[in-house]
């Protein structure tokens, strides 16, 4: 049977970490860009916690929970951007607010 | 395959030592570590300013005076700025130290950065005063988010451990985030909020991530903890580490706006209130270059600063050439000076590329310079925005000199020192910079940033020109200066005194002013006995 070590568990966090930085570049919708963000830490939450165990040293896993209390205060910070966006206007599409260019 | 460090193999629970005294008899208590609160006072004075006002503005029934907010966030800050002084003379006396169990580096650096934090403060609650009056906006959260910001960006210049670096990068940006989208009449503004929440919440998330892969190839967050690793292990395998420099200087390239990561920078600052641009501009930059020349210079720059120095090298030299191109074929005024602040952040990562100690005050020096002359000009931007916060195209400065001379002459001096003219702060600025680049032999990248600095000047002469010479004739029309009449608040007249004696006291009488900066000197030291 195939073993699992640390090093697979980076791999998959360096893989959730591109699909979430490649997402939020991609999809137009803020909402969509917003799970992405929180893919991309998490993703870093994971290999955190990796190399948390491969070096047997528990203040990594001790990091995360900084992480995730960062991660929710921003997408407190984000709804209510869109949420004050919503009020003005139907639809928060990113290519729709697009005022400023050049 | 990174080079990790193996584990030994895990013990079956059944192969537990359970029965071993040594394991139960001790009671886990934690232990809490002695916490020298005068060490970070300017820290706490700054954040527990902004709690209180955002309490004492509840409590109060009805609503309190719109000065208030004001005069209360200008005290908080030039409280927090005179505590500075006996930390200081400590520093001086008795070299820097660590303190918070090693979390918090109270050496020169940290508290000359944390004056200029304190400076942007002051400033920025001078304009935002006369800003909310005119919109109609009088609200104290933006003084409390200004505050709030502060401290965050004090918690990074001081920061001593990684993540002790990023939850303060985090305070500092996602109050700005909202108070960049606060100006609820204007949809542009919410418009730039979002654009920065996004942008500025993928770079955190970069900088994490090479947060991570440093810890995985080190073993530990503390900077302290990383250099002392760095100089005694070789690494075989180092690609994790070298990973994780190029994750974190994305971050950082994104929070000072350095080129290729600098996009949102005008939009954000065109949709942005001008009073936070204000603010935007000087402290958080100020904040995040802080951040960059304590881990990169000061951690990783004594055994790894060949690795990084090519990357900061590209950054700096993108960031000079775009900076001062793309300025010219802008027509609005905050975008231009949005380019002109990538312009500026190039001259910075010049300073941070040398890596020594020249640099580092360079770029002090540099920053200090620029929070006066960068926050005078958006000063100026606010008041020539005029109800509604919309008259930013060159055109609207077009017969300045006539309306309002004393404002058309203020600006000038600004955008004089900007380009770097003698007898201005602009010029030593750029002065050291590049002499700290020479003297580490970086021929290449200071003819650079004289180019560069040569082409900026042109947009600065740009505005001027609109603002004294198309008025007479320009295109037959007569010199009035186009929209409603200006006004000046009388605390955005302090704020603009303060600024234009900062930008010509340190271009005139500099001496006093660089030997701080040269002895506000980055250290990381070990916990005390």
């Amino acid at each position: 049977m195939l073993e699992l070590t640390e090093t697979w568990y980076l791999v998959l966090a360096s893989l959730v970490f591109t699909i979430g930085a490649v997402g939020l570049m991609v999809r137009r919708n803020p909402l969509v860009q917003f799970m992405c963000v929180e893919l991309m830490l998490n993703a870093v939450n994971l290999s955190f916690v990796a190399f948390a165990r491969s070096l047997d040293d528990v203040r990594g896993q001790a990091i995360v929970f900084f992480v995730l209390v960062v991660a929710a205060a921003e997408v407190v910070v984000g709804l209510g951007i869109i949420v004050a966006i919503m009020r003005r206007r139907q639809g928060a599409d990113a290519d729709d607010i697009s005022l400023m260019r050049g | 395959m990174f080079g990790l460090p193996t584990q030994d193999e895990p013990i079956p629970f059944d192969e537990l030592p359970l029965d071993d005294p040594l394991l139960f008899d001790e009671p886990a208590g934690v232990v809490i570590p002695d916490i020298e609160w005068s060490a970070i006072a300017p820290n706490l004075i700054l954040m527990l300013g902004g709690i209180l006002l955002l309490t004492v503005v509840s409590l109060v029934r009805g609503r309190t005076p719109s000065w208030f907010s004001a005069v209360w966030t200008i005290s908080t800050a030039v409280f927090a700025g005179v505590t500075l002084v006996p930390l200081w003379q400590r520093v001086q006396d008795d070299g820097a130290e660590s303190v918070m169990a090693g979390a918090i580096g109270l050496d020169g650096f940290s508290l000359f950065v944390t004056g200029v934090m304190c400076l942007s403060v002051v400033l920025g609650a001078l304009l935002l005063e006369g800003y909310l009056r005119r919109e109609g906006l009088a609200g104290p959260e933006w003084y409390v988010l200004l505050l709030l910001s502060a401290s965050g960006g004090v918690t990074m210049a001081s920061a001593n451990d990684l993540i002790v670096m990023f939850i303060g990068l985090e305070i500092l940006s996602v109050a700005v985030y909202v108070m960049a989208a606060m100006h609820s009449k204007r949809v542009s503004s919410q418009e730039a909020g979002l654009k920065y929440f996004v942008l500025g919440a993928f770079s955190s998330a970069f900088l994490l991530y090479g947060i991570a892969m440093v810890y995985g190839a080190t073993g530990t967050t503390n900077l302290v903890g990383i250099q002392q690793f760095l100089s005694e292990t070789v690494l075989t395998q180092n690609g994790l580490l070298l990973a994780g420099f190029a994750f974190m200087l994305v971050g950082f390239g994104f929070k000072v706006g350095a080129v290729p990561f600098h996009n949102w920078t005008p939009d954000v600052y065109q949709g942005a209130p001008s009073p936070v641009v204000a603010y935007m501009a000087s402290g958080v930059k100020v904040a995040g270059f802080a951040g960059m020349i304590r881990v990169f210079v000061v951690t990783f720059g004594p055994t790894y600063g060949a690795d990084w120095r090519p990357m900061v090298y590209a950054l700096a030299m993108l960031s000079l050439v775009v900076g001062s191109f793309g300025a010219i074929v802008q027509t609005d005024v905050k975008r231009m000076l949005a380019y002109s602040s990538i312009s500026h952040g190039g001259f910075i990562l010049v300073a941070v590329a040398a890596n020594s100690e020249a640099g580092t005050a360079a770029a002090l020096f540099y920053l200090l310079v620029y929070t006066f002359m960068i926050a005078g000009s958006f000063g100026i931007v606010t008041i020539m925005g005029r109800t509604g916060d919309g008259l930013h195209a060159l055109s609207d400065y077009r017969g300045l000199s006539k309306a309002r001379p004393g404002l058309a002459l203020l600006f000038t001096v600004f955008l004089l020192a900007q380009a770097g003219v003698p007898f201005t702060g602009g010029f030593l600025a750029k002065f050291y910079v590049i002499n700290s680049s020479v003297s580490q032999g970086q021929y290449v990248l200071a003819l650079i940033a004289m180019s560069a600095a040569v082409v900026a000047a042109f947009l600065y002469l740009r505005i001027v020109v609109a603002m004294y010479f198309d008025g007479n004739t320009y295109r037959g029309e007569s010199a009035t200066l186009a929209g409603p009449k200006v006004r000046i608040p009388a605390a955005a007249g302090v704020a603009l005194g303060i600024a234009v004696v900062g930008t010509l006291w340190l271009g005139i009488l500099p001496g006093q002013m660089t030997s701080v900066a040269g002895d506000a000197v980055a250290q990381l030291v070990a916990i005390g006995p």
